[in-house]
């Protein structure tokens, strides 16, 4: 890795060069992407604001800054001046704590997840790093029972029980839905299951079914509309962070977006090729964009980003369509039909891989 | 403002709308609308008026009951509003103080007629919310406005007014300014219910929660104002020719 | 009623005053196993203003002001009633002039659209839908623009006087509308095709809050909460007030009496108000400009009677019952019989077995407004 930068390589002249690759190289690049992605985080608050604005005939946030665009920025200083309340009766030890929980798995799971070519955008090409995402979105939902629990509100409670019941119900589809791409792909690396799609076509297509389940699950993994059944402000106020006030319900906020924004990055990476733009090993692919140098790398992040775009802009589009689902109508969905059609993808793919391999071994 | 305060004395009233002739109570309990109820039990019956076109039916208090179921099987299926009212004021008005007013509603006949209880203060009236569910939150406010109790009500709780309150408020003796209820903020501090009861204050209005200062009138309170001649020179004025709008 | 001790699985939570789906200050306490409601209860009261003694103690004229107060969202069918029942205990009603009268059904069928539209508005947020409330606020800004022209107020209108109207309409005003008509179906349509046939709308709205004709009549309910159940009933077209008996419209009626019939019986009144607007716009041609009030004394006493008169309102029927002792220039007693609180009060049966989120259902699709329950 060090190879590619010799400049920064030589600045860590006298360390040994396995704390360099190991250690000091992916922190680095750790806290750039952190940073960054702090950034895109609050900057999504906006563009969700703007882009529903949009839909609904109406403005948005247009008045700090050019058209608004500094309203990201105004947000968090609000958010931090804000007196921060603990209710009488609150859980004081859990109630700190629960904001935190679901923000740290959302941000390292950024860590395994490759925003463009390997290496330079990769920070940890993990072997089984989807499996490693997958692990840590899904404790993202203690931190909401938890604050839920911890906040002596049984709007709180409510909110909690539901987001806990939401989540183990449809990480199931999540996880199976996943398993058809698995079968095809043959690796849990993310950057496997790119190169593999570009070698062939998008995973989209011949797991069409698995894509859509895989969608509508993040969607609920993540509590957005039609789902938001634990935040429900018309039912339970505002559900699990009713009694969260400034940062702490800042940090609930930036956890919820940044879990959209790993699940924008996964349904990309799994399902729409990734960084590349390339069909059957023609286009722009992973080679050819390391083959271009900087360009290249700046080239897939581009697109990759544009992927992730859209679908951040579809969460915002669904918001803006469509009612919200009840409480049991939700379970009903998850468990009666996205975990059998998921089931049945499987069975499918794994038909269609065993006849296509007797067929080309006979 | 200043001419609406009858200063001068009032001219005779001028020709009202010749009304027709007020009809009897048989005549109106003969009206075919009602005339089946009104055959099958006579005797519950007190006084009928039919007037502007609404038959108003006064029934005795312990009959009530049947009297609506008998409307309610005489397709008279609605109970379209009850409400009290306080004749303590009521110009010339000799019997008891409230009144109960059922507006009843049939979908056949597409009529509606009122029943009218009258009860003296401190006397139950039978409720009617076996017969219709709806009477249960309008007797509830009824209870709650004027304090008439109903009998065999389920739930006879405050609905508008607070649980603690002390009166009555469409009580025609309630103040209009309010009273010091003895709401406080503090129930251990001040017991609740501890305020006065509402006519019984010896409170000048100066002391009362928030409004100090002398009372300033509002509007026309609703008794006092009018010389008492004009009852009997102008029992039906209607509207004053003098002044009448252009 | 009585304490009684909580289920070891049941939880009691109060559901508002303060709470965004409850339309006000309605607080229900509402007793759930889980998220199943055991049971229900409406507490109200947290907006009396005492209106009705405030009647007792003012003159006529000075009460229209105060009616705007209880719908607050629907102030023009309130001042059409309460002078409607002035005018019938004066025995006027029928010199109120025709234009006069059609300026009236103007008001009232605008205001129709406008309490029906915030209607809408909060009943597809409650639901989650979070884009109707936006576009119908743009149609409802047009009306109240109208509003605005008219008498200079745009919530609280006032615009409605004992014996008549106060101001007269103008051409301008009438192309206003017309044009205001012109867009307003295909509005309707948008609207339609963010619910009607939404997946999600109809899993939400199907089969919630059942109310069977028996139990609508003997509930007391009027208006849509009335006709979802399939009773075509209204007061326009049983005791036809102001021109209505000239006009052509249609009452819309539902089959199942659940959420989803009371909305289509909402979104069809509102087409069928649009109607009736045309055909006024039609008809206030043939009058008389100016023509607008009946001969009515300064004073205001009315003889010795009683009077109910009621209209159709938004919510259902509002009726004032006027009690006048002949002497005074104030009602001697002044109920009004609010539907919201009517219908209402049918809140806890509705309710009983179902949901948390269709309690909120239910509330939106009763449309209540709490001006109205507390008067």
């Amino acid at each position: 890795m060090s190879a590619t930068l010799p400049v920064v390589a030589s600045m860590f002249g006298s360390i040994p060069e396995p704390i360099v690759n190991y250690v000091i190289w992916p922190t680095t690049k750790f806290v750039i992407a952190f940073a960054v992605i702090m950034g895109i985080v609050a900057f999504t608050t906006l563009v969700e604001r703007r882009v529903l604005g949009f839909m609904q005939a109406r403005l948005g946030p247009n008045r700090v800054g050019p058209q608004g665009i500094l309203q990201f920025v105004a947000d968090p200083i609000k958010l931090l001046l804000k007196e921060d309340i603990v209710p009488a009766g609150a859980q004081k030890a859990a109630y700190f704590i629960a904001p935190m929980l679901p923000i740290i798995p959302a941000f390292l799971a950024f860590c395994l997840i490759p925003f463009g070519p390997p290496p330079t955008f990769a920070i940890a090409d993990v072997n089984v790093g989807l499996l490693l995402v997958l692990a840590l979105t899904s404790t993202g939902v203690y931190g909401i029972i938890l604050g839920g629990w911890a906040s002596n509100n049984k709007f709180s409670l409510l909110g909690g029980l539901r987001s806990a019941a939401q989540m183990v119900s449809y990480e199931v589809p999540f996880g199976l839905s996943i398993v058809g791409v698995l079968m095809l792909t043959g690796s849990l690396s993310l950057v496997e299951i790119v190169r593999y799609q570009e070698q062939s076509v998008w995973n989209v297509l011949p797991q069409l079914i698995g894509c859509f389940i895989f969608l509508v699950a993040m969607t609920a993994e993540v509590n957005r509309a039609p789902f938001d059944l634990p935040e429900a402000e018309s039912e339970l106020v505002a559900g699990f962070h009713t009694e969260y006030s400034g940062m702490k319900f800042a940090f609930f906020f930036l956890a919820e977006y940044a879990s959209m924004l790993v699940n924008a990055c996964l349904i990309v990476l799994l399902f729409f090729g990734g960084w590349t733009a390339a069909i059957a090993g023609h286009g722009l692919t992973t080679a050819a964009m390391q083959s271009m140098g900087w360009l290249g790398m700046i080239l897939g992040f581009l697109i990759f980003g544009a992927k992730v775009a859209f679908f951040m802009i579809l969460y915002i589009w669904f918001r803006g369509t469509f009612p919200r689902y009840r409480f049991d109508q939700l379970m009903d969905l998850g468990w009666k039909w996205m975990i059998p059609l998921a089931l049945a993808n499987i069975v499918v793919t794994g038909l269609v891989i065993l006849i296509a391999q007797s067929g080309g071994a006979s | 403002m200043a001419e609406e305060t009858e200063q001068k004395p009032a001219k005779p009233a001028p020709a009202a709308p010749a009304a027709p002739p007020a009809k009897t109570k048989e005549e109106v309990l003969a009206d075919p609308i009602v005339a089946a109820v009104a055959s099958a039990m006579p005797a519950a019956f007190v006084n009928a008026k039919d007037a502007i076109g609404e038959i108003s039916l006064y029934v005795a208090r312990e009959s009530i009951v049947d009297v609506c179921r008998a409307f309610k099987a005489d397709s008279f299926t609605y109970l379209v509003d009850l409400c009290g009212s306080d004749y303590s004021t009521f110009p010339g008005h000799a019997g008891e103080r409230f009144c109960v007013n059922y507006l009843l509603y049939s979908f056949e006949k597409n009529v509606r007629i009122r029943l009218k209880v009258f009860v003296a203060d401190d006397v139950s009236v039978p409720s009617v919310t076996s017969v219709w569910k709806t009477a249960n939150w309008h007797e509830r406010e009824t209870f709650d406005m004027f304090g008439i109790r109903f009998e065999g009500h389920p739930n006879l709780e405050r609905i508008l007014m607070w649980e603690g309150f002390n009166g009555h408020p469409l009580r025609k003796d309630f103040p209009i300014r309010g009273i010091d209820t003895g709401a406080r903020i503090y129930p251990e501090v001040f017991p609740p219910g501890g305020g006065p009861a509402a006519g019984s204050t010896g409170k000048s209005h100066e002391d009362v929660n928030i409004w100090k200062g002398p009372a300033v009138p509002y509007g026309r309170s609703p008794k006092g104002q009018v010389p008492e001649t004009k009852q009997v020179e102008a029992p039906q004025g209607s509207s004053d020719e003098g002044k009448a709008d252009a | 009623m009585t304490q009684t001790m909580l289920n070891l699985h049941e939880m009691e939570i109060s559901f508002g005053p303060q709470h965004p789906s409850t339309h006000g200050v309605l607080r229900v306490m509402v007793k759930i196993d889980g998220e199943r409601i055991v049971d229900a209860k409406p507490i109200i009261g947290y907006l009396h203003r005492g209106t009705e003694k405030l009647f007792e103690n003012m003159n006529y004229p000075q009460c229209v002001p105060h009616t705007d107060r209880l719908d607050y969202v629907a102030s023009a069918t309130s001042n059409e009633g309460f002078v409607g029942a002035v005018e019938k205990l004066l025995g006027i009603t029928d010199q109120i002039p025709r234009r006069a009268k059609i300026i009236r059904v103007m008001l009232a069928e605008l205001q129709r659209l406008s309490s029906h539209l915030l209607w809408l508005a909060t009943h597809a947020i409650d639901l989650g839908a979070m884009t109707p409330f936006f576009y119908t606020f743009r149609e409802r800004e047009l009306i109240l623009d109208l509003f605005e022209d008219y008498c200079g107020a745009r919530l609280t209108l006032n615009c409605m006087r004992i014996g008549g109207q106060a101001d007269d309409v103008n051409a301008q005003w009438l192309q206003k509308l017309a044009d205001f008509l012109g867009i307003f179906d295909a509005a309707l349509d948008e609207y339609e095709s963010l619910l009607t046939t939404n997946r999600i709308w109809r899993k939400r709205t199907v089969g919630i809050g059942v109310i069977t004709p028996e139990d609508a009549i003997d509930w007391g309910l009027t208006g849509p909460p009335l006709r979802g159940s399939g009773i075509e009933w209204d007061i326009r077209r049983a005791f036809p007030y102001e021109v209505y008996s000239d006009l052509k419209f249609e009452i819309p009626v539902g089959r199942n009496g659940d959420t989803y019939d009371r909305y289509l019986c909402r979104m069809e009144e509102m087409r069928q108000s649009k109607k009736i607007l045309e055909q006024c716009v039609t008809m206030i041609a043939d009058t008389k400009e100016g023509d607008l009030k009946a001969k009515v004394s300064r004073v205001i006493r009315p003889a010795e009677g009683e009077a109910y008169f009621s209209v159709e309102c938004p919510k259902g029927e509002l009726g004032y019952y006027i009690i006048a002792d002949g002497k005074n220039p104030n009602a001697y007693r002044c109920h009004v019989r609010p539907p919201s609180f009517v219908n209402l009060s049918a809140l806890p049966d509705l309710v009983k077995g179902h949901l948390v989120a269709d309690m909120v259902a239910v509330i939106g699709t009763i449309d209540i407004v709490l001006g109205e329950v507390d008067r």
